[in-house]
């Protein structure tokens, strides 16, 4: 209760602040919304489906390209972390590509898949490959052996060891690579959006700098940290509490 | 290979109707009732020659098992001692199939070993069960992976899982369990996948003095009704005099077979009884020079390089 009653205290105050900055009329309100200005712009883009619409196509991509850096980066992450060759070549370079921002692709993706939606999902997939692929590596290297080797003892081999054994051990130590790799695949989706239009949040939030509608970009601002906030709030947590369950530990994260 | 899979029903059966006595009388090796009669002359286990040799950090060569012979026969427990870094845990993994050995042959019933395989399941010290699968799941886990039926699996598992006599925990989660019944849901494991041969590592090494007792008592009884081979592996000779028809006595490194004794005494046994006191005597005093050897290396390296199973992987 004393948690909540603090929240309601701070969220109110910094509201007060703005609303006050706002009514003060210190900037015009194209350049400075009042929240009251940012609540309308919100209740009409949800109206007129804009914002429907945008989350929607957004969410559809992201998922696609977060999917295929999962599956892609798990298959990667466990060859590189099984072979010593892999290792000692590869494994540097990945590490040393994970300082690339992922827009820094969006040239090169133009160029191959021409201005369209596998541009976009080039540059999520390559925004959080590289942390799903150390993510598994670190994890296939820290779990405990025995599990490996219990599984191969009760019959398990090939795909049937990995995804029966392997993949389940190494959750624990890979779900925070997951999770980093979620925000970045949404970040990257962002900037790419807002690099062409697209009918995505990031064109929306775009759309309303084009229009100097500020409420706009605020409310589709807010919109982006809604969701990444409920993603990881809501799937990660909630994965993260399933494996404290079923473990009995605390995953390191 | 191929005679196994028709044993294997009827394996299930005799366990199924137990009614073999809890504690029989059994001794020796040749007193299995229920085995086909082809496999009488063939050991279940047979090791011959078998040599395994590692690279160390440094460079240089170890030799870790040298020229080990023993035959296992079929419903025989076998213990085998000897002092930390013998070589003997290895062993229990080459005859898993977990790793290969340099030289030498591993046959079982006849065939040589190639990879693993669930006619000879591992029981390790740290128990080795999935987090993530219930209690129930474990136990299935084996029969999953062989592609039993459903239905068939439940039965087993439950059945498993009584004669463990933990059928209240099915659905329990490994770390709500203590060390003991973890040892007893591993136990039931590898039992379910209905194994010829149960390679144990020093399963009880890790469980409080009471515990372990009541884990004995548990083994033989198990050991009596499903009439399964079993090598079993320790560093406490009381253990291996206690439960073993045989005792294997290992030489520090290189391991070699430095001795056999067979133990004859009568079953039920306790850690207790003074003859298993009197038969360990004779073990632990051959086994001496191998410890004071291996404190030798110990304190003389400062730290030893560890023969661990895990390093030739």
């Amino acid at each position: 209760m004393k948690r909540a009653l603090r929240f309601i205290v701070f969220y109110s105050a910094l509201l007060g602040l703005w609303t006050l900055l706002a009514e003060l009329k210190i900037w015009p309100p194209y350049l400075f919304p009042s929240p009251w200005g940012v609540a309308q712009a919100l209740y009409g883009g949800f109206q007129d489906h804009t914002y429907w619409i945008a989350i929607r196509v957004s969410m559809q991509r992201v998922l696609l390209g977060y999917g295929i850096s999962v599956l892609l980066g798990m298959a990667l992450g466990l060859g590189v972390a099984s072979n010593k060759f892999l290792e000692e070549t590869m494994g540097g370079l990945l590490v040393s590509l994970q300082s690339l921002p992922s827009i820094c692709w969006w040239p090169l993706a133009l160029l191959w898949f021409g201005l369209n939606q596998n541009a976009i999902l080039f540059v999520v997939i390559m925004g959080s490959l590289l942390s799903v692929t150390l993510a598994m590596e670190d994890g296939r290297k820290q779990m405990p052996k025995i599990f490996g080797q219990a599984g191969r003892n009760l019959g398990a081999k090939g795909f049937k060891l990995f995804w029966y054994v392997l993949l389940p051990a190494s959750l624990p130590f890979i779900v925070s690579g997951l999770k980093q790799g979620w925000a970045f695949a949404w970040r990257s989706l962002i900037t790419a959006e807002m690099l062409y239009l697209s009918l995505g949040l990031g064109q929306v939030l775009m759309m309303g700098r084009d229009l100097n509608d500020m409420s706009a970009v605020i409310a589709v601002m807010l919109l982006i940290i809604a969701i990444g906030y409920v993603v990881d709030g809501v799937v990660f947590k909630g994965m993260e509490r399933h494996l404290q369950n079923k473990w009995g530990l605390t995953p390191a994260s | 290979m191929s005679t196994n899979a028709q044993v294997v029903p009827r394996r299930f059966a005799a366990a199924v109707d137990a009614r073999i006595p809890a504690h029989g009388t059994r001794r020796g090796p040749v007193s299995i009732g229920h085995l086909e009669p082809a496999h009488l002359g063939v050991p279940k286990v047979g090791l011959s020659e078998i040599c395994l040799s590692y690279r160390t950090q440094s460079g240089e060569r170890l030799l870790a098992l040298d020229h080990i012979n023993l035959q296992v026969q079929a419903g025989e427990f076998v213990c085998i001692v000897g002092p930390s870094g013998c070589g003997k845990s290895t062993l229990l993994h080459l005859i898993a199939g977990l790793h290969s050995q340099s030289s030498g042959q591993i046959l079982v019933d006849g065939n040589p070993v190639e990879g693993t395989g669930t006619d000879r399941i591992m029981i390790f010290q740290d128990h080795g069960l999935f987090p993530w699968l219930t209690v129930g799941e474990n136990v299935e886990f084996g029969m999953k992976m062989k592609g039993v039926p459903k239905a068939e699996r439940r039965d087993k598992t439950e059945y498993y899982l009584q004669l463990v006599h933990l059928a209240k925990f099915e659905n329990s989660y490994i770390h709500q369990l203590s060390g003991g019944m973890r040892q007893r849901v591993a136990i039931a494991r590898a039992l379910a996948t209905e194994p010829d041969v149960l390679l144990m590592d020093e399963p009880f090494a890790a469980l409080d003095a009471q515990t372990r007792d009541l884990l004995h008592d548990e083994l033989e009884r198990i050991w009596t009704q499903t009439g399964r081979t079993i090598i079993f592996v320790t560093h406490n000779v009381r253990e291996a005099v206690r439960l073993g028809d045989r005792v294997v006595l290992m030489t520090f490194r290189p391991g070699r077979v430095k001795n056999e004794f067979p133990i004859e005494l009568p079953r039920p046994r306790s850690l207790e009884d003074p003859e298993v006191a009197v038969t360990a005597r004779a073990v632990l005093d051959e086994l001496r020079d191998e410890t004071n050897r291996s404190l030798e290396a110990e304190y003389k390296n400062g730290m030893k390089p560890r023969i661990s199973p895990g390093a030739a992987e």
